[in-house]
């Protein structure tokens, strides 16, 4: 047997494979900054606390493992919404096939770009909010991407945006090792929507920094995707002022690895953020989704909504926290997990979290793990609904509280229907 | 309609006999009652004609216009004309009602090899339906029984076996939890399905759902089997003298 790789040993061998990109003075600093944060801290192994429930690998290892292509005849997703899109393949800008970048009320350039010049807004962003996210949980596949990432996308908002602008991830090449690192800013005031879709690369390390400023707005929906073999890392990192709004919902339907942290930080009073998520796996899919909320401000609403639907061997794994400081009272905290298991063979691990130190907060926190309700699915056959049409009816229903989340009628909606396409596809 | 013949029935789990030949057969335009003491078989009878897992039929058969349904899955059965409105109906939290119901009246349909219902015709059909039951938009909003009282769930029932017009009608207790009004509400809206093409077996503990939903037949079920049948005057003796007279008699 060979000797197990140290942490440095793993790290060191990852960092090889990478080169830090040229760039200007700011974009330089904070990548040189997170590289020796990154060796600082190594990348993650089985042995960190959370990464109990995921092997981190294949995310860390140095040559991405390969994923077949995924060939669908659907409509791509969001094709119906009216949307700036602005597209990657692999991981690599596609200026064809993306709209022009103007649009009015936010500024959008390319991280490639923007990191040339000495001086830019970003640097107050761009590796900031994700340095502030690794404390007290180290984050290190962020800080990889901080320090290597070459592309993204930089948004400065400063108005209401009238359209959502669509992040689209293509993969055409099934040995693609991508990194994307966003930086999105919005002024007091200032609202966008982000889409989110595609898997992106056969390895993906993408992260999002997101700085809403007071009585900002930021609505967001993804999907990653239904290539089977593709793997992701992805990280958010939302700062919420005064009165903001955050909200960010994501679909993951197949995947063999997928690991979604999101973390965020209230430091206004009366801000509100909402992480839900629907995820739906079938045989080798493990699905993660690690979230941090830390409520740092007077009279916050945090609601964290996940739900898992497992069959065949599928994992779901979710590690939610809600952190409360001292001061940060009125605090409204809510964090519900649930899985269904469609058998006996799938699995769900999850670990919620609760740490208070304000006396005056209302904060509930949920996991259950359940199959079908067979009262409910004898009533639907009773009254004529065949076995697998009830069984997606509730199936859905389950994973209704989560999909509710997305405000917008109309994603909704197309969310939903894509749930039952899958569904659909995968009856008896 | 529905001929139950030497019907013998086990509990699978506790190998416990429950049903030791139940011969019965409910013409098309009759109402029958079921009557009898706790424990006597008039459950597990409506939950082994609608299909429900759990229970072995060990001998003998049940028919719906000839057909054997006890070799239907309980969608086959409900699209065959067979409804059973449950003593407890069940809260499906996160379906909606009409979406439960329209489901239901177009897979029963596909099923038959008819047309599906247009939106607008369901819609327009439900709420003329709902409205005599006394049934509000705000409850075919909502999700399936979640949150209805114990009469609201009785009366979406009936609305659902108004919806589905189905041949063959089991009321499994539809009286328990109900206050007089509701239990007027409710038969009213039963009486108004008895049609010359439909049957329907009305289980009940207590004679005073049969005030109102008029039965031609009535029969005493204890211990697994029919042990009496007679008219509506049948049931009015259970009123006055309780079981115990019947079943020491017939013993």
């Amino acid at each position: 047997m060979a000797a197990p790789q140290t942490k440095p040993d793993v790290t060191e061998a990852r960092l090889a494979a990478h080169s830090l990109p040229g760039g200007g003075v700011w974009a330089t600093a904070a990548r040189e900054d997170a590289l020796s944060r990154v060796r600082a801290m190594g990348l993650p192994t089985r042995r960190d606390e959370y990464w109990k429930f995921t092997r981190p690998d294949t995310l860390v290892e140095a040559d991405a493992p390969e994923a077949a292509l995924f060939e669908t005849d659907e409509t791509a997703m969001f094709d119906a919404v009216d949307r700036l899109k602005i597209v990657f393949v692999d991981g690599v800008f596609d200026a064809e096939a993306s709209d022009d970048l103007s649009l009015e009320g936010v500024t959008i350039e390319r991280l490639e770009e923007a990191s040339q010049t000495d001086i830019h807004w970003a640097r107050d962003v761009y590796g900031v909010l994700e340095t502030n996210g690794q404390i007290p949980v180290a984050r290190p596949l962020a800080t990889l991407n901080t320090a290597m990432a070459a592309d993204g996308i930089l948004m400065h908002v400063t108005g209401k945006v009238s359209k959502p602008v669509n992040l689209v991830y293509h993969h055409k090449s099934t040995t693609s090792d991508a990194m994307l690192h966003h930086v999105i800013k919005l002024d007091p005031g200032a609202d966008i929507t982000i889409l989110e879709n595609g898997p992106a690369a056969a390895r993906f390390n993408k992260v999002m920094e997101v700085d809403v400023a007071d009585g900002a707005g930021f609505h967001h929906v993804r999907t990653q995707g239904r290539d089977h073999e593709r793997r992701a890392a992805t990280h958010i990192f939302a700062r919420l002022g005064e009165e903001s709004v955050f909200k960010s919902f994501t679909l993951t339907a197949n995947g063999v690895l997928t690991r979604n942290e999101c973390v965020i930080e209230m430091t206004g009073d009366n801000g509100v953020a909402h992480v839900a998520g629907a995820c739906v796996g079938d045989g080798d899919f493990h699905h993660d989704d690690t979230v941090f909320i830390t409520h740092d401000a007077v009279n916050c609403e945090s609601r964290q909504v996940f739900k898992k639907v497992l069959r065949n061997g599928a994992v779901g794994v979710f590690q939610g926290k809600i952190l409360v400081k001292q001061g940060a009272q009125k605090t409204d905290g809510y964090q519900i997990s649930q899985s269904l298991l469609l058998d006996g063979d799938s699995e769900f691990l999850a670990k919620p979290e609760l740490e208070i130190y304000a006396d005056d907060v209302a904060c509930s926190h949920g996991s259950t793990s359940g199959a079908i309700d067979e009262e409910g699915l004898f009533y639907l056959r009773a009254r004529g609904v065949p076995k697998s049409l009830a069984t997606d009816l509730l199936t859905l229903a389950f994973l209704a509280e989560a999909v509710e989340e997305i405000e917008d009628e109309g994603l909704r909606e197309e969310i939903v229907g894509r749930l039952e396409g899958w569904l659909e596809r995968r009856r008896d | 309609m529905l001929e139950i013949k030497n019907l013998h029935v086990d509990l699978e789990e506790e190998e416990k006999t429950i049903l030791k030949g139940v011969n019965l057969t409910v013409e098309a335009g009759k109402v029958h009652a079921i009557m009898g003491p706790n424990g006597s078989g008039k459950s597990t009878l409506s939950y082994v004609l609608s299909g429900r897992d759990g229970y072995e039929v060990t001998e003998g058969s049940a028919t719906l216009e000839g057909a054997d349904i006890l070799d239907m899955d309980p969608e086959e059965r409900a699209a065959a004309g067979l409804f059973l409105a449950f003593q407890y109906p069940v809260e499906i939290p996160g379906v909606g009602n009409m979406t439960f119901m329209r489901t239901a009246l177009n897979a029963q349909r596909k099923a038959r090899g008819e047309e599906e219902m247009s939106a607008a015709d369901f819609l327009k059909l439900v709420r003329e339906k709902a409205k005599t039951l006394k049934i509000d938009a705000d409850m075919l909003k909502r999700p399936v029984n979640v949150g209805f009282s114990g009469g609201e769930k009785k009366r979406n029932e009936i609305l659902q076996m108004a919806m589905l017009e189905p041949k063959m009608c089991i009321l499994d207790e539809t009286d328990s939890g109900l206050d007089v009004d509701a239990m007027k509400l409710v038969s009213d809206g039963v009486n108004a399905l008895r049609a010359e093409g439909r049957g329907f077996l009305v289980i009940t503990h207590y004679q005073r759902l049969l005030d109102h939903i008029k039965p031609d037949v009535v029969h005493i079920m204890a211990d697994g089997r029919i042990v009496k049948t007679g008219g509506p005057e049948l049931a009015l003796e259970v009123e006055h003298n309780g079981y115990t007279d019947i079943l020491a008699e017939v013993a």
